[in-house]
């Protein structure tokens, strides 16, 4: 094994299709038009020397090293800001540029501290490079003149230092921090001597600036001087391997940069063709979860939810797991029974944890934890276009003229999909977006929205009918596109519903709060302002109007036309790494592999003649009803894969009687988490480093998750599901995870081409990869649409069933920040807590006066479903009626308070609409106080000896 | 009505409110498809036993759709 080296071309690729051929040192050379004469050189081979260029970011031109000599051109231009052309005959190597850039190298080293052998960067630093590229040997100016070698160190990110000792002012940490990241957190501080990098405000440093700590600027130095503390602690990593990121669904390549088998630093990959070599704070930096001190590395069990926990061997608690599931299909029934995928684990752990339940317990009982997310974007785009998938690639941005968000906050949740979106918004693409908050997204540097819709929260089905309506009435109509892709009956159908008075923007705008003039603005842009391209998040698919709105969002696409080619599109942001994949992957209870429904006979006979099993043609039940069915007594045993039901379902009163009827519940996890404390079996399962499988993003892009060390607990996670599946009797055997996925490609139409192979080869495909498209697919329904004619559903805007009044005033709506991940399970347990140690309550202004409360203060949250207690924060980001936040944090429990109402079609929870009511308060509520006692009980660990004595 | 009973007649309703207005489809017949597709046989065992009790709290199309349902589990 060894490093993956990737080549730095010194400036960005030109997309020119105009071809120019010169000649460099002897070589000749045809580039695009626009390529710069240093990237020209590397494609032939040739490396200029430079300092402040990198092919991340655009030329600048003030190292001058990289200088060259071009036939009949005066003077020694800069290869990397000096485009080619035709005939250009070009020298990198003469006499005279040696000559200055050793001389400058003079200057550079002049000063620069030389402590080169006891330096983080020795052996990877490109001024040491450069030093020797260009053959120093001396330093005429010698090192005691005025130099800024005693500056001292920025070490306030928990993640990286700062030390201006080494910098060489060469700016590319401050340009990938504007071109790459979009922050704009960074600037040269003073001029001339005194020229220095710069976090923010003169008086910040880099964790009190506006700094997200993405990692571009520590991936842009050339030297020492922006390094990982990891790196600096542990030292150069001897090998590394190419993986996927386990946090949100935009599925980042990193390479796993180790030594032995310790981590050294994550490195986002350039090859990487969802991330395109950027990272954000979580995937670049918050992996120390992996080795903390909380996680659990052996099996445990216990008798009943009062006693501690006491550790077992694995087989005693696989025993355990299928003698307890063995007695409660015989005492209960057959349907006693299911179990619950998760997003975070890979195709290949959810394939067989489906397989196991569908096979071996013999009901359809198993659904994912995409229920509580995405499963109406499965639904209403399945209606729509016929599959249940986003339609474009991550790269499809880059040639978007109007970009509409709806329901989502990219910087927050998707970061490195932001930053190329807000890339292409920086070059003149239009924005809309669509949220009760303003989010960061309708004005940061260099970006404001057009359009902000500041709905009211539940009204997402009225506002897009709202633009529908504006561009059916005003004539904005793609004749074309639906005349020759939809259903013609269907267009006329929902053209007159939406054309409609109750439909129109002054309508609309009364009850969803926002100005007419506003609607229809938006709409025209859409209709009318080239490549329109919508991306929507959580806040359009959690609410009981969900699946509505999905289709609403799908007729907009349509009467446009904005669907079927690059740029355009309807494009759900998923919330988890593998929300796509764990929907591919046959764990709803209504379908198996591929969205096809269990009823299916020739279909789900084709499974049992593999699995050697009868399998159940009824769909089983979804998450909310086993909590019902439960609750009921007829429900009693689950198996919960990676995922904390407890603390991300809603209405978590309701969960606690759940989960507290079952007889059997076997969590499998890294921590003790919530759900955990309800369970009576817990298997510890492995981090994404220390499995090999596959993720699918949301731009359907099934990646490689690649082992880089050994399982901590001696099991994969689909060696601990196998393992239960043979103690119950249903044997399936594979001897590594591809060959799981060679039994996915097998069955499922739209993986047939999948291989463990083909993604070594191409680095990752998009489904459907098969026999019509080999190398899978990066835009869908080019020329038509999956299910024929693209289909429009009338989207009758049904107000939601949670009111708010007199005791319930305010409308809470839930979300997400950047430095915290779901649950918070992993980056609770990483250094982020630096930015985000609790959840607060955003509150306006106007709501805050007239309850008295003041920034920082506790506050009461309150609602139909419970009580909970926050810090509160005062904001106008919010509207005045709403208040706003995150559940990250099990101390807050902001599920304690959502309702358990839900998306009409899917049962998605409407998390984002919720009636409570906010007072001042004193500290955490007496349900919290009982909760954390009850947590604290419940996690107890018996010491060896005494769990001897017990089972004596 | 039970709580457990009450949740099943929402859901329901909500699916009705969908399905009532598309003009290409018979709404009861969307509605008993969609249930038929999507809920476990102990939900939908308990939604028509609903219904032989009165059914009570069931929209219009909906209290079709779930005779059809019994009709043609």
């Amino acid at each position: 094994m060894s490093l993956v080296h990737e080549t730095d071309y010194g400036t960005p690729v030109s997309k020119s299709t105009e071809r120019v051929t010169l000649t460099i040192d002897g070589q000749q050379v045809t580039v695009p038009a626009g390529t710069s004469i240093m990237r020209a050189a590397m494609d032939t081979g040739i490396q200029v020397p430079k300092l402040c260029a990198t092919d991340s970011v655009d030329a600048f031109g003030s190292c001058r090293l990289c200088l060259v000599e071009i036939q009949g051109r005066a003077g020694t231009p800069a290869s990397c800001t000096t485009p080619v052309a035709p005939g250009m005959v070009v020298s990198t190597q003469t006499d005279r540029l040696k000559k200055i850039r050793k001389g400058v190298m003079e200057l550079y080293i002049s000063d620069h501290p030389l402590d080169c052998l006891t330096c983080a960067a020795n052996g990877d630093c490109e001024l040491q490079d450069m030093a020797g590229a260009v053959g120093l040997r001396d330093v005429r100016y010698g090192y005691n003149g005025e130099n800024h070698t005693r500056q001292e160190k920025d070490e306030s990110n928990p993640y990286f230092t700062y030390d201006p000792s080494k910098c060489i002012v060469c700016s590319r940490c401050v340009r990938a921090c504007e071109e790459v990241q979009g922050t704009f957190a960074l600037t040269i501080q003073g001029r001339g001597f005194e020229s220095k990098v710069s976090p923010g405000a003169s008086f910040d440093d880099f964790l009190s600036s506006e700094c997200v700590s993405c990692g571009a600027c520590v991936q842009a130095c050339p030297t020492a001087t922006l390094s990982e503390k990891s790196l600096i602690e542990i030292g150069q990593p001897e090998h590394s391997v190419v993986t996927t990121c386990a946090y949100c669904g935009v599925g980042c390549s990193f390479k796993a940069e180790m030594r032995g088998e310790e981590l050294v630093r994550m490195v986002p990959y350039k090859d990487g063709k969802a991330n395109r070599g950027h990272s954000c704070v979580k995937g670049r930096f918050a992996w120390g979860y992996a080795h903390h001190k909380e996680r659990i590395l052996k099996p445990m069990m216990r008798e009943s939810i009062d006693q501690p926990w006491r550790e077992v061997s694995w087989d005693e608690a696989i025993d355990r797991v299928a003698s307890e599931f063995k007695r409660l299909q015989q005492k209960h029934g057959r349907l006693a029974i299911g179990g619950i995928t998760s997003s975070r684990c890979t195709n290949e752990e959810v394939y067989v944890v489906q397989k196991l339940i569908r096979g071996g317990f013999g009901n359809n009982n198993v659904d994912t934890c995409a229920r509580v997310c995405h499963s109406p974007t499965g639904f209403g785009l399945s209606q729509a276009f016929g599959t249940s998938a986003g339609t474009q690639d991550f790269d499809s941005v880059e040639e978007s003229d109007v970009i509409v968000v709806i329901g989502a906050n990219p910087p927050d949740a998707h970061p490195v999909f932001a930053s190329r979106m807000k890339k292409r918004l920086r070059q003149g693409a239009r924005l809309i977006v669509i949220d009760p908050r303003r989010t960061s997204l309708v004005k940061s540097a260099h970006i404001e929205a057009d359009y902000h819709l500041p709905l009211r929260p539940g009204t997402n089905a009225a506002i897009l009918n709202a633009l529908a309506h504006t561009i059916v009435t005003e004539g904005l109509v793609n004749e074309a596109f639906v005349r020759e892709h939809c259903d013609r009956d269907a267009f006329e159908a929902w053209a007159e519903f939406v054309a409609q008075p109750q439909n129109s923007p002054e309508t609309v705008g009364l009850l969803a709060g926002v100005d007419p003039a506003a609607i229809r603005g938006a709409a025209r842009l859409y209709a009318t302002g080239g490549n329109g391209a919508i991306y929507y998040g959580l806040g359009v698919t959690e609410h009981s109007q969900g699946t509505t709105t999905v289709m609403a969002i799908a007729n907009l696409a349509m009467v446009t036309g904005n669907i079927g080619r690059k740029g355009v599109g309807v494009n759900p942001l998923r919330g988890q790494n593998n929300v796509q994949g764990s929907c591919d992957m046959g764990s709803f209870p209504h379908e198996l592999t591929g969205y096809r429904h269990i009823s299916d006979d020739a279909m789900r006979e084709t499974f049992e003649v593999l699995w050697g099993r009868k399998l159940d043609n009824e769909p089983g039940l979804r998450i909310p009803n086993m909590f019902d069915e439960a609750i009921e007594g007829r429900y009693k045993g689950l198996y919960v894969q990676g995922e904390d039901i407890l603390q991300s379902d809603p209405n978590t009163a309701h969960v606690v009687k759940a989960l507290s009827s079952m007889e059997c519940v076997v969590v499998q996890d890294l921590f003790l988490n919530e759900t955990a404390n309800y369970a009576h079996v817990f298997l510890p399962g492995a981090t994404f480093l220390e499995k090999d499988g596959t993720f699918t993003n949301a731009e359907r892009r099934i990646n490689r998750v690649r082992k880089v060390m050994t399982p901590k607990t001696g099991m994969g996670d689909w060696e601990i599901t196998i393992a239960i599946a043979k103690a119950m009797g249903f044997d399936m055997h594979y001897d590594h995870p591809s060959q799981i996925m060679d039994e996915i490609a097998r069955m499922t139409p739209t993986f047939a081409g999948v291989s463990y192979d083909l993604l070594e080869r191409e680095g990752s495909v998009q489904w459907p990869c098969n026999a019509k498209a080999p190398l899978g697919t990066p835009v869908m329904h080019i020329g038509g649409f999956v299910r024929g004619k693209g289909n429009f559903l009338i989207t009758e805007y049904v107000p939601t069933d949670e009111k708010t009044g007199p005791r319930f005033p305010l409308l809470l709506t839930t979300g997400r920040i950047l430095s915290q991940y779901n649950v918070g399970a992993q980056t609770r347990r990483t250094a982020n807590v630096a930015w985000h140690k609790e959840d607060v309550l955003e509150i306006h202004p106007h709501d805050a006066e007239q309850r008295g409360v003041r920034e920082g203060d506790w506050v009461r949250l309150q609602s139909r479903a419970g009580e909970t207690a926050l810090r509160a924060t005062i904001t106008d980001r919010v509207a005045p009626g709403v208040v706003y936040t995150t559940f990250h944090h099990p101390d807050t429990q902001a599920n304690v308070i959502t309702t358990d109402f839900s998306d009409w079609a899917t049962n998605c929870p409407e998390y984002k609409v919720t009636a409570v009511q906010v007072s001042p308060s004193n500290g955490p509520s007496e349900w919290q106080r009982e909760y954390n006692a009850q947590a604290e009980h419940s996690r107890r660990i018996a010491a060896p000896n005494s769990a001897k004595i017990a089972a004596e | 009505m039970s709580s457990y009973d009450g949740k099943l007649v929402m859901m329901a309703n909500q699916i009705g409110r969908f399905y009532g207005p598309q003009k290409q489809v018979d709404p009861a017949t969307a509605i008993a498809t969609h249930i038929r597709k999507f809920w476990d046989p102990r939900m939908r065992a308990a939604i028509v036993a609903h219904l032989d009790q009165g059914g009570v709290g069931l929209d219009p199309p909906v209290h079709k759709a779930v005779e059809r349902l019994k009709a043609a589990p």
